[in-house]
């Protein structure tokens, strides 16, 4: 047992080293010096308390994104709608937001009406994916594949159509709400400690869910053999259905926090990649949802350290993804060289 | 083509699947081979059609030792298998599964094929649409397909491992004249099965293998009573008894109907008393195992009636016969019955009925704990079920059924295991008798079938026999039910 701990360890490190070294080669080739853009996306997240601001605002839609992600992986389903989810519930809460702003209705009590809205509105997106799959047989990669597109169509109709700003739409998104609207956040910054407060909140339920409960027991049952689950009398599709269903609704929060605290309006591609950086980090961590924190916040901390890549090394700030997804790729490669390597052993 | 298998060796693991096997057929015949599940006969027909490679042991294809690679090497060399379970691809054309496999060219001969096709589908009096697809066909017309397209490869040599499960009875009829006409065209045909009719009717001689021994050869007119001992051995005493089982009726089923692709079951009627044990005796896929889903609640009937301890559950689903206390056992225990990657702990849990949100998991482990003691079960509450063994997976499963059970459904209960572990589990399974629950399971061990049941179904290709009292039966008289003989008799009640 102790022996195997050990290997673990020594694989995920070699991941890790390798994922360093093949950057470091990506970076000799395109001219710029390794150890210097190494020490400026440290800076560029941890330099400042500005920074430090920015990484924890990307931290938090990223946790809950993930946190969807697991219950959806727990139920062995690849939930890639994630991105689209998270869209639908951006739209849903900026639909009540708009719908409600000038109303006689207390604005905190719009704030909470709109962020329950995105939830609803990710867990509906989420449940055609299901139903998709659970009654329709097309598999829930290609259903999320196609709802995400539909998601992003149905954005740009709306800001460019029925919410557009006054005048002319524009991809800057729609007109911002008032500022009570917005999510209370630290003085002169944009972080809201209600939204990192949230996501902690939702990522450490989903970790109890998991861990402690008949419910998440019951759901990697179903992801690991729905056969056996059902011959144990476990309700295997609406086990699925449900998982689908709050991870739409964790995304769908996620979209809603976007909008209510940090964008304050709808835009295009509000879901920013999150959806498949939760997937990516859920990997990552093998679905321990114990390490979806940290893990989640060196990727957040990553995406912000490399934004002023471009302006000091004209290097795209993409080389943080770059660098995720070879991380990602060579831990799994790892994971499966360790299995290989503990059968022999 | 002549054949000639010499002291053919194949070992996986500590079985001895084939036992230095020899064996010689001259072209132009339709060679029979005979014996129950697991003696061996796949096995050595998948080293004649380059499968899997022998540990020793030569082929002789007219005079000349080859050796043979891959099943494309097979039929380079003229022999051609057509497996129990068709392996075409059906999502594609009759005529796209015809081109597979031909070498040479990227851009297949579709115009020369589709002739070929035509010609040989008249040879055989085959009538095969080559547009249609492949997932329209019966099994027959999927075998009818096979043996075109083996034909056109060149086979000289063909295997046929168990043709006649799953098809009607006018294809069979139309798979004999193939094979007749074949042989006459002097093609060595090698026709293996286990239904002793088949065989009789069919094959100009016999070889039979039992535990990997090739025991004896026959040529017509062949003895059943001969074959059925060479098959299943010398009967052997079956022991002490246990009285049947005279509670309470718990099942009953009225004219049971039940029907999937392959076979249907006409109108069973059975009355099954507490505590009683009915052995499912039978070639695998002659209907058992879709009769015990079928009591299950896991396939529904056709037509029929199942009464549980006086509740009707005609119609119901899984999830209301397992309220009703009934359980059942699937054979394949890593794919259906357990859950790898689960512990022990884990699946205790999910076993019981949840109570409340959150899992007590000392509570769970000292469950397991106590489970894996009573079943000795050689793991931990810890263990994950795919570290265990075989029999200990078996033990395993046992110890997860809930305690008060009105009808216990097993598919091979003890397969693959040691008798030690058999005996541990049939006592187990004698416990629960004791304690009121009804017994149905299927085993291919007509031994264990004897010994452990009151009373015996015997299924054959989807026909069923009335139960009969294990008592009065004998491994002979059901290895000749289980082949197919003796059903006459038996339906003038002359039988046992």
């Amino acid at each position: 047992m102790k022996k195997n701990l050990w290997t673990n360890i020594g694989f995920q490190v070699g991941a890790l080293v390798l994922a360093l070294l093949i950057a470091t080669l990506i970076l000799v080739a395109v001219g710029a010096p390794p150890f210097k853009t190494y020490a400026s996306i440290i800076s560029g997240a941890f330099g400042s308390t500005n920074n430090i601001e920015e990484v924890l605002i990307t931290w938090s839609p990223l946790l809950l994104t993930t946190a969807g992600v697991l219950i959806t992986f727990s139920a062995g389903l690849w939930n890639i709608g994630v991105e689209g989810q998270m869209t639908l519930g951006a739209i849903f809460t900026t639909w009540i937001l708009r719908l409600l702003q000038g109303s006689s209705v207390p604005p905190a009590l719009i704030i909470v009406l709109g962020i329950l809205a995105g939830m609803i509105g990710g867990a509906l997106w989420a449940s055609l994916a299901g139903a998709l799959k659970t009654f329709g047989g097309v598999n829930e990669i290609f259903g999320g594949l196609g709802l995400n597109f539909v998601s992003t169509a149905l954005t740009i109709y709306l800001v460019f159509g029925p919410w557009k700003r006054p005048g002319v739409g524009s991809m800057s998104g729609t007109q911002p709400f008032d500022q009570a609207l917005w999510l209370p956040t630290l003085p002169k910054t944009e972080l809201s400690l209600w939204a990192l407060g949230i996501s902690v909140l939702v990522i450490a339920v989903v970790y109890i869910l998991l861990r402690g409960t008949h419910i998440g027991l019951r759901l990697k049952a179903v992801g690991k053999n729905p056969k056996a689950a059902f011959l144990m009398g476990v309700p295997t599709w609406q086990y699925s259905m449900f998982a689908f269903l709050l991870c739409g609704a964790f995304a769908g929060l996620s979209g809603a926090i976007q909008v209510t605290s940090v964008y304050h309006r709808l835009l295009p591609n509000i879901s920013n990649g999150y959806g498949f950086l939760g997937l990516l980090v859920a990997m990552l961590i093998n679905y321990q949802a114990i390490w979806a924190a940290p893990i989640a916040f060196f990727f957040a901390a990553l995406n912000i350290g490399s934004v002023q890549l471009q302006i000091i090394y004209k290097l795209d700030s993409s080389f943080a993804g770059v660098f995720q997804d070879l991380l990602v790729l060579l831990v799994l490669i790892g994971e499966g060289a360790r299995q290989r390597f503990l059968r022999k052993g | 083509m002549n054949v000639e298998l010499k002291n053919i060796h194949k070992t996986f693991g500590k079985v001895h699947a084939n036992v230095g096997i020899n064996l010689a057929i001259p072209a132009g015949t339709i060679q029979g081979l005979l014996g129950e599940n697991g003696a061996g006969k796949s096995t050595l027909m998948k080293i004649l059609s380059g499968f899997i490679r022998a540990d020793q042991g030569e082929i002789i294809l007219d005079g000349h030792p080859v050796v043979i690679h891959s099943p494309a090497d097979a039929i380079r060399h003229g022999v051609g298998m057509l497996h129990q379970d068709p392996l075409d691809i059906p999502p594609l054309r009759v005529i796209d599964n015809f081109i597979l496999g031909r070498e040479g060219g990227l851009l297949p001969g579709q115009v020369e094929a589709g002739r070929d096709f035509k010609r040989l589908a008249e040879q055989f009096s085959f009538s095969l649409d080559p547009e249609a697809y492949v997932d329209s066909l019966t099994v027959g017309e999927r075998q009818q397909l096979e043996i075109l397209r083996l034909i056109w490869l060149g086979a000289r040599v063909l295997i046929f491992d168990e043709p006649t499960t799953g098809i009607s009875a006018s294809q069979k009829e139309k798979l004999f004249a193939a094979l007749r006409l074949l042989a006459e065209q002097g093609k060595t045909v090698l026709f293996v099965s286990h239904k002793l009719e088949d065989v009789e009717g069919l094959c100009h001689r016999v070889a039979v293998l039992r535990s990997g021994v090739l025991v004896g050869e026959a040529k017509p007119p062949y003895i059943t009573r001969q074959l059925v001992e060479m098959m299943f051995g010398k009967a052997i005493s079956v022991g002490e008894r246990n009285p049947t089982g005279a509670g309470e009726v718990t099942l009953s089923l009225r004219n049971l109907t039940v029907e999937d692709y392959r076979l249907k079951i006409q109108a069973v009627s059975l009355e099954l008393h507490g505590g009683e044990v009915i052995g499912l005796a039978g070639m695998e896929g002659s209907g058992q195992g879709l009769f015990l889903r079928a009591v299950s609640g896991l396939v529904r009937a056709v037509d029929g009636q199942i009464d549980l301890s006086g509740h009707d559950l005609t119609g119901r689903n899984y999830q209301a016969f397992k309220k009703r206390g009934v359980a059942f056992l699937p054979a394949a225990r890593l794919e259906e019955g357990l859950i790898p990657g689960l512990t022990l702990t884990e699946h205790v849990i999910l076993a019981e009925e949840p109570e409340g949100f959150f899992i007590n998991w000392e509570k769970g482990r000292q469950l397991a704990q106590s489970r894996i003691t009573d079943f000795n079960v050689k793991g931990t509450p810890a263990s994950t079920v795919e570290s265990l063994s075989g029999g200990n997976q078996q033990r395993a499963l046992l110890a997860l059924l809930r305690a008060p059970l009105n009808l216990l459904l097993l598919e091979h209960p003890t397969r693959g295991l040691d008798i030690e572990s058999t005996i541990y589990i049939w006592s187990k399974l004698k416990e629960r008798c004791q304690q009121g629950t009804s017994i149905l399971f299927m085993s291919s061990d007509l031994e264990e079938i004897l010994h452990y049941s009151d009373r015996v179904l015997v299924f054959f290709s989807g026909r069923v026999t009335p139960p009969l009292k294990a008592a009065s039966l004998t491994t002979e008289k059901l290895g000749e039910l289980i082949g197919g003989s003796g059903w006459t008799e038996l339906a003038s009640g002359k039988g046992a």
